[in-house]
């Protein structure tokens, strides 16, 4: 059973909210993302989304752009982010591992060998951005053949017809966009994702979770309830860019910046 | 009437070539290019376009109102102009300049968004947002804008912004709000990045006017026949006044919306030759310049897969050139095909030859053009030069030079 379906399977049982903190690999440095990716666990993490650098992240709103620019102001490379999941892997075996980014950079390494280093890291979902299912099939067979799982995304403007599309690609968990916009924008209108997400139910038996605008309590928990869990990325990395002035931040530092995912964690496990 | 470009295919070798210059598919492909790569919030954004221009496609009343637009407001046909002292001091071939910049607002951007504003008009969409590098584009939009009474957001690079004053004030004139892109490159292509992140968030009752042959389609497929007016006008002129077809057409690339409404119509005429100019900057050599085509590699950008200038890592590298608007480091996916065919030879022409060509055809024929433009006058020239004087080529001149002159002095130490 894969670590995705694993993890999802426990927290039904358990009646827990999935949490998905989201943040860029690289930003600021490698060594701080693997610091910060062992204290979100601690934080009450289930899946981690791992931000692939990107010089025109046209999906993302501001406060990813920075983080995304910090990370290549650096040079991290495709190539860096599957050596630091190798590298978390090392020392945590459970928690699955997402690749969230857009498509050029794993064009330009090749389909085979990025989907071959993937796997090898331990990465085991992947979600590109710019990728809809009408233009994935070889790099989606190629991740199904290594068993790792492919993520679309789900919007409000998504039309029924393609939901079906969109339901038998996915595997893992379905990830539907809280919004129409950038990530990080303001999110309003609960009534539509409530009645969105129950379409989504009639179609598929796998986890869904919320993204896109959710940044406190109050958010985390009135999304948790309408559906699995949540992803929190531009409240995260709004904090973690507070690092980037600082070498070898602390344990306690580390906590303070990923603080946001502590309060949604006791937010969700309130519902 | 105008309608979906349909080729004559009277020449010889119009059999072999069946098929392979018809794209895209019906999927957006130009063989392994093109296609629709967005994220799911735009997805059906895309696909209503390309279902609404698949409905006016034989609809008469709408080519019928875009001809008369471009006739009455834009002052179409452009002439066909033969440039005498330009041959004589080239040597060789006669060359014709195709004057898009006669047009209303100074370039051929105009023809596309007078077609893509009445596509806006017909899905009933209340605000237009563009990108611009040159500016060129931006006015185009905005002056379409303006005659519907519709809302415009322009976004544009901060330093397109500095190089391209006298547009920028232009665009405001005309009731435009111009957005200042301060993120990435501060260039044309940061500038897509924020339209698109712009339409994601109101996608309801925005329409995205794309200046170029680029993006997700339909719009390399809708842009490319709203300006291939060029090149059936031009394919007419050239028996009219040539007597027969002309020997090789040149035009400047940068997403290569100009080249590809001169070519489109020709691409079937085997005869016909044909040569899209990019941007050289300092030299293909330097690293510093904007030619995907000619030292790129395939990759996936804005909506499609197409040559791309990127790193072995995957980011999109920064681009030079003295012009604004070839200033991109994409290219429209239909010339990565026409490329991979070898039906177009794509050369490239640097920043000092554009220079030398301005001034060439502003002294020589009284036509000051874009910087642009200025790319495909220094190729075409040199090309010129080596075919007989019985030839005859054409060269677009795809823009007028009013808006670069402030540029020009800048770089030769002259203050205005």
């Amino acid at each position: 059973m894969s670590r995705i379906k694993q993890v999802a399977k426990q927290a039904s049982q358990q009646g827990r909210k999935l949490l998905i903190p989201y943040l860029v690999a690289g930003d600021p440095d490698l060594s701080t993302t693997l610091a910060l990716m062992h204290v979100l666990v601690d934080q009450g993490a289930d899946i981690i989304e791992l931000g692939i650098p990107f010089s025109d992240p046209s999906s993302d709103g501001p406060v990813i752009q920075r983080g995304v620019e910090r990370a290549l102001s650096k040079g991290v490379t495709l190539q860096n982010v599957l050596n630091l999941v190798a590298e978390f892997r090392q020392s945590n075996e459970n928690t699955p591992i997402v690749l969230m980014g857009y498509l050029n950079p794993i064009e330009i390494m090749g389909y085979a060998s990025f989907v071959e280093n993937a796997a090898s890291a331990g990465v085991d979902g992947v979600l590109v951005v710019d990728m809809p299912t009408t233009e994935s099939e070889q790099l989606h067979g190629l991740l199904q053949e290594r068993e790792i799982d492919t993520i679309y995304l789900v919007a409000p403007t998504t039309r029924d017809e393609r939901l079906e599309t969109i339901c038998s690609h996915t595997s893992g968990y379905l990830y539907y966009v809280s919004l129409k916009g950038v990530t990080g924008a303001a999110l309003t209108d609960y009534e539509s994702v409530a009645a969105n997400i129950a379409k989504l139910r009639e179609r598929s038996d796998l986890p869904i979770v919320i993204g896109f605008g959710i940044k406190d309590a109050d958010s985390a928990k009135a999304m948790g309830s309408l559906s699995d869990g949540v992803i929190i990325g531009s409240a995260l990395v709004e904090q973690i860019a507070k690092l980037s002035d600082q070498t070898n931040p602390n344990e306690t530092i580390l906590a303070q910046t990923t603080d946001v995912i502590k309060v949604a964690r006791e937010a969700l496990d309130s519902i | 009437m105008v309608k979906n470009v349909k080729i004559d295919t009277e020449s010889s070798g119009a059999e072999n070539n069946q098929g392979k210059f018809d794209g895209p598919d019906a999927s957006g492909h130009f063989g392994p290019y093109g296609g629709v790569f967005v994220g799911e919030t735009l997805v059906a954004a895309v696909e209503e376009l390309a279902a609404v221009y698949e409905e006016i496609s034989d609809d008469k009343e709408f080519w019928d109102e875009y001809d008369s637009q471009l006739k009455y407001y834009v002052g179409r046909p452009s002439p066909l102009y033969f440039a005498q002292r330009l041959t004589q001091s080239s040597g060789g071939a006669k060359i014709y300049l195709k004057r898009e910049d006669l047009n209303h607002t100074g370039a051929h951007k105009v023809n596309n968004t007078i077609g893509q504003a009445l596509l806006a008009k017909r899905m009933g969409k209340t605000r237009i947002i563009a990108e611009t590098g040159a500016g060129q584009h931006g006015v185009a939009t905005a002056t379409v804008a303006a005659r519907l009474g519709l809302e415009c957001h322009v976004y544009m690079g901060a330093d397109d912004i500095v190089r391209q004053a006298p547009n920028v004030f232009r665009m405001k004139l005309l009731g435009a709000n111009v957005v200042a892109v301060k993120s990435g490159s501060r260039t044309l292509k940061d500038a897509m990045n924020e339209a698109m992140r712009d339409w994601a968030t109101n996608v309801d009752n925005t329409y995205y006017i794309i200046g170029t042959v680029a993006g997700p389609h339909p719009y390399p497929k809708l842009v490319r026949d709203f300006q291939c007016v060029i090149g059936r006008e031009a394919r007419e002129q050239s028996l009219e006044q040539i007597g027969r077809l002309p020997d090789a057409l040149v035009a400047c690339v940068g997403g290569g919306s100009n080249a590809i409404g001169l070519f489109y119509p020709f691409l079937k005429d085997e005869s016909v030759a044909m040569y899209g100019v990019e941007a050289g900057g300092h030299g293909i050599d330097t690293g510093e310049h904007a030619a995907p085509l000619s030292a790129g590699v395939p990759g996936v950008l804005h909506g499609n897969r197409t040559y791309l200038m990127t790193d072995k890592a995957g980011q999109i590298l920064e681009t030079h050139s003295i012009s604004a608007g070839l200033d991109y480091p994409g290219v429209g996916p239909e010339h990565s095909w026409l490329k991979d065919l070898n039906r177009v030879t794509y050369v490239d022409a640097t920043d000092s030859e554009a220079m030398e060509a301005f001034h060439q055809l502003t002294r020589l024929e009284g036509i000051i053009p874009a910087l642009e433009s200025s790319h495909a006058i220094a190729y075409g020239t040199k090309l010129a030069a080596k075919m007989g004087k019985d030839k005859n080529l054409i060269i677009n001149l795809s823009g007028r030079g009013d808006k670069d002159i402030e540029t020009i002095a800048r770089i030769e130490g002259i203050t205005l």
